[in-house]
C-alpha cells in the first residue's frame, strides 16, 4: 500500500502543529467559535449532539495491521473503546475531548494517517472500490489514482472554501462498487476504442435532499489530463456554485441550473488554460505511487482445505457463499467481514475486534485490510486454504456473521443516537429489521436495505433496494419507504412507495416486502431488484398497504403524503 | 484605518479610498485612467477586465465572508489571464488563510482594526513563516 514520502510526513506533522495552535487559540479565546469552525472541520472535528466527533480518513479504504492497531489504541486511550466505520470509508470516534484532539492527530501521524479534509466545504477523502487491487473483474487498480487526487486536493489553496463539500469516487471495474454515479465527481477507469487508458468522468451526482444520478461530462479523458480537468471542474463550480442557500450549493444543483452542456463548455474552456500549467510531474508521481501498490506475493498451495470445509461445515458454506468474493487470483478469495451482527450497531467495531482483524490480516491476508462504504471490513487477499481458519477465528470474535449482501447487511447512518440533524433513529431500526429478517434472509438472497435518519441521506436510502428515511411528523418518528434504488453501474433512485410508517409498524412492513418478493419471484435466481423491475411497485404496494382504498376513491386522511423535496 | 498584511508584516494602507468601484463607475476598462486602483466584486468572471490590464495597477477583491472562496478562484484566474499588477484581498480573511491567498496570486490582505487586534502581526507572520511546500507545486512542476 501507499507509503508516505518524507514530504507527506512533514506535511501531516505540520498540520497537526497548526491545529494544536488553533485549538490553543480557541481555548484562550483569540479565535471565536465561528472562526474556529472551518479549521476544526478541515481537521475532521465535528460538534455533535453530545460531544465532539473526530472523523479520521482511511484514504480509499485501505489499511494495514499497524494502522488498524493504532485506531484500536486511539479508541481505548481517548475514546470509549470502539470506532464507527462510515459510508465514506472513514472511521469516527464519538467521544474525544477537544484538548486531546491534537494528541490523537499526532498518534495518527505516527502511522501515516490523518483527519484532514474529512469535513468542511472542501474536497473530501477520496473513496474507491473496496475490492480494488483484488477483484476478478478489475481493469486497473483505482487506488493510485485516488492517492494522486488525495495529494492534489490536500490543502488546495483555491478549493478549501467551496460552496459546499465535494466528494470524489473512483472505480477501476465495470461493476461499480464505489457508487460513482452518486458523487460530485465519479471517475470510471475505461479503455478507449484505441485501447488508451483514461476515465469516464461523471459529474453532479449526489444523494441528500435532492438526489441526482450524475451525468457524463467527458466520455474519455486521457489519463494525463486528470488533474487539470478536475481543477477545471472545481474552478467553474467554485466561481458559479450557489452560496445563497446551502441546500442548493452542491454541484448537482449548479449542473442542473446551468445545464450539462453549458457547464461542460465552461469546464472545457478553463481546462484548455489550466492544462498548460501541468508540466508533467504529476505523471511521474503517479508512477511512483503505482509502484507502492505492488501485487502481494501470492502463495502457491493447494486449496483443498477450502473445499473440505465447504463439504463438511454448513456454517462455513453460508459464510463462503455470502462473504467470499472472487479474487483475480483463482487460488485466493476476497473475505468480507460483516460489522452487522444481528442486533448490533452497523459499522461499529470494538478495539478488541480491530485487533482480531489486524492479527488476521497479518497472519493470512498479506497484511492488507479495506473498509467498505457498506461499513464492513475486508481482507482482500486470503488464500483459499486459509479461509476456514479465518472464519473460525472471526466467529470466535463475534465477527463471523455470514450476512454480507443479505437483508441484515444494512447501511444505516448514525441517526438520532448521535447526529444533531437527525429527525429519527436509524440504528435501532436497523437492528430490529436485522433480527426480524434473520430466519428468511438466506432465502431472500441479495437485498440492500439502507436507512437514513433525515433527508440528508447519509445512509444512501435513495439507492437501497429498500430505502428507509426517518422523518419527524409532529414529534413522532415516521419512516418512508422507497423501492428499487440501485447504487451500481445501473444506478437508479428508488420510488416512493406511499405514506410513511410509525416506528412500531415499520419492521413488519419491511418483512411483508421480503415475503411478497419470495411469493412473486419467477425463480430463485431472480433477485429482489430484478423482480421489482419486472413487476413494478404495485404488488409491493399492496403488501405495504393491505387496507388502502384503491386509487381514485379517496385516501386515508391521516396517511396523507409527506412532501419531500 | 485599515491594516495591510504583507509577507514582511503589517504596513499602513498607502491606497486608502483610492479604489474605484467597478460596479458603479468603471465598467468600461478602456475608460480607466492609467495606474488605476479598482475594487471588484468576487462574482466577476475575470475576462471583463482583460482590456484594462495595462491601465490597472491595483485590484482589490472583496471577501464578504471568510468562508466565501470565490475570491481565491477569481485571483487565480486573473493571474492566468495575465494580470500583473498588485492584487489585494479585502474583507474578513483570517491569518490561517494568508498562505492560501498568496498561493492564489494575492500580494496582500487588508484587514480591519478589530481583526488586527485579535490576530496581531505575529500570528500572520507565523502562518507565513511556518508554511510547508504545497502538493500542488510538486504536482505541477516539470517532470
Ligand atoms: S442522514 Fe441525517 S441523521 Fe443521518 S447522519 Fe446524515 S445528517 Fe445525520
Amino acid at each position: 500500500m501507499y507509503l508516505y514520502s518524507e514530504f507527506d510526513r512533514t506535511y501531516v506533522r505540520n498540520r497537526v502543529r497548526m491545529f494544536r495552535d488553533q485549538v490553543d487559540r480557541r481555548i484562550d479565546g483569540s479565535l471565536s467559535e465561528e472562526e474556529f469552525k472551518p479549521f476544526r472541520l478541515m481537521n475532521g472535528l465535528y460538534l455533535q449532539l453530545h460531544a465532539y466527533m473526530l472523523r479520521v480518513a482511511i484514504p480509499y479504504g485501505t489499511l494495514d495491521s499497524r494502522r488498524l492497531r493504532q485506531l484500536a489504541f486511539i479508541a481505548d486511550r481517548w475514546d470509549r473503546g470502539y470506532g464507527h466505520f462510515t459510508t465514506r470509508q472513514n472511521i469516527q470516534f464519538n467521544w474525544p475531548r477537544l484538548k486531546d484532539v491534537p494528541d490523537i492527530l499526532d498518534a495518527l501521524a505516527d502511522v501515516d494517517m490523518h483527519a484532514i479534509q474529512t469535513s468542511g466545504n472542501c474536497i473530501r477523502n477520496v473513496t474507491a472500490d473496496h475490492f480494488a487491487g483484488a477483484a476478478a473483474d478489475e481493469l486497473s487498480d483505482p487506488r493510485p489514482v485516488a492517492e494522486l487526487i488525495r495529494q492534489w486536493s490536500t490543502d488546495h489553496p483555491e478549493f478549501t472554501f467551496l460552496p459546499r463539500k465535494f466528494k470524489i469516487a473512483v472505480t477501476g471495474s465495470p461493476n461499480d462498487r464505489a457508487v460513482t454515479r452518486a458523487h460530485d465527481i465519479g471517475l470510471r477507469m475505461v479503455h478507449s476504442k484505441e485501447g488508451q487508458n483514461g476515465f469516464e468522468v461523471i459529474v453532479g451526482g449526489g444523494l441528500g435532499r435532492t438526489p441526482v444520478i450524475g451525468k457524463v461530462i467527458r466520455e474519455h479523458l486521457p489519463e494525463a489530463d486528470l488533474l487539470p480537468y478536475l481543477e477545471a471542474i472545481l474552478h467553474v463550480y467554485n466561481a458559479i456554485g450557489r452560496r445563497d442557500n446551502k441546500y442548493k450549493a452542491r454541484i448537482k444543483i449548479t449542473v442542473r441550473e446551468t445545464g450539462i452542456d453549458a457547464f461542460r463548455s465552461r469546464v472545457e474552456e478553463r481546462f484548455r488554460i489550466i492544462r498548460k500549467e501541468f508540466l508533467g510531474a504529476d505523471q511521474q508521481v503517479i508512477r511512483r505511487i503505482r509502484d507502492t501498490f505492488a501485487e502481494p506475493d501470492y502463495v502457491q498451495a493447494p486449496t483443498a482445505a477450502f473445499d473440505d470445509a465447504l463439504r463438511r461445515d454448513p456454517a462455513f458454506r453460508d459464510f463462503a457463499n455470502g462473504n467470499v468474493h472472487r479474487h483475480k487470483n483463482p487460488d485466493y478469495g476476497i473475505v468480507s467481514v460483516s460489522l452487522k451482527a444481528h442486533g448490533r450497531t452497523p459499522g461499529d467495531a470494538s478495539s478488541k475486534q480491530m485487533r482480531i482483524l489486524a492479527d488476521l490480516a497479518e497472519a493470512y491476508g498479506h497484511d492488507e485490510l479495506r473498509i467498505s462504504h457498506e461499513q464492513n471490513v475486508i481482507l482482500p487477499h486470503v488464500h483459499r486454504k486459509d479461509i476456514p481458519a479465518v472464519f473460525a477465528e472471526l466467529s470466535r470474535g463475534g465477527l463471523g456473521t455470514p450476512n454480507v449482501g443479505l437483508a441484515s447487511d444494512i447501511i444505516a447512518c448514525p441517526g438520532m443516537d448521535y447526529c444533531a440533524l437527525a429527525t429519527a433513529r436509524s440504528i435501532p431500526v436497523a437492528r430490529d429489521i436485522a433480527v426480524r429478517l434473520r430466519e428468511i434472509e438466506r432465502d431472500v438472497g441479495s437485498l440492500k436495505i439502507k436507512i437514513s435518519g433525515c433527508i440528508n441521506a447519509c445512509g444512501h436510502h435513495h439507492v437501497g433496494h429498500i430505502g428507509i428515511l426517518g422523518l419527524d411528523r409532529a414529534g413522532v418518528e415516521n419512516y418512508q419507504i422507497t423501492l428499487g434504488g440501485d447504487a451500481t453501474e445501473t444506478a437508479a433512485l428508488g420510488d416512493r412507495a406511499g405514506p410513511g410508517f410509525p416506528a412500531d409498524e415499520l419492521v413488519p412492513a419491511i418483512e411483508r416486502l421480503a415475503l411478497t418478493y419470495l411469493d412473486i419471484r419467477e425463480d430463485q435466481d431472480e433477485s429482489f431488484l430484478e423482480t421489482y423491475r419486472r413487476t413494478g411497485l404495485a404488488p409491493f404496494q399492496a403488501a405495504l398497504y393491505p387496507d388502502a382504498v384503491p386509487k381514485g376513491r379517496g385516501g386515508h386522511p391521516e396517511r396523507s403524503n409527506d412532501a419531500v423535496s | 484605518m485599515a491594516t495591510i498584511v504583507t509577507d514582511d508584516g503589517f504596513i499602513a494602507d498607502d491606497r486608502a479610498n483610492e479604489f474605484l468601484d467597478w460596479t458603479e463607475a468603471a465598467q468600461d476598462p478602456a475608460d480607466l485612467p492609467y495606474g488605476a486602483a479598482v475594487e471588484i466584486p468576487n462574482s466577476l468572471s475575470g475576462e471583463e477586465l482583460v482590456p484594462g490590464f495595462d491601465r490597472i495597477a491595483h485590484l482589490r477583491i472583496c471577501f464578504p465572508s471568510h468562508v466565501d472562496g470565490r475570491g481565491f478562484t477569481l485571483a487565480r484566474h486573473l493571474r492566468r489571464l495575465g494580470y500583473a499588477g498588485r492584487l489585494r484581498a479585502s474583507g474578513h480573511l483570517l491569518a490561517d488563510q494568508y498562505v492560501m491567498a498568496r498561493r492564489c496570486g494575492f500580494d496582500e490582505v487588508e484587514i480591519d482594526d478589530e481583526l488586527a487586534r485579535r490576530q496581531p502581526e505575529s500570528v500572520w507572520q507565523q502562518s507565513w513563516q511556518q508554511q510547508t511546500a504545497s502538493y500542488q507545486f510538486l504536482l505541477q512542476r516539470e517532470a
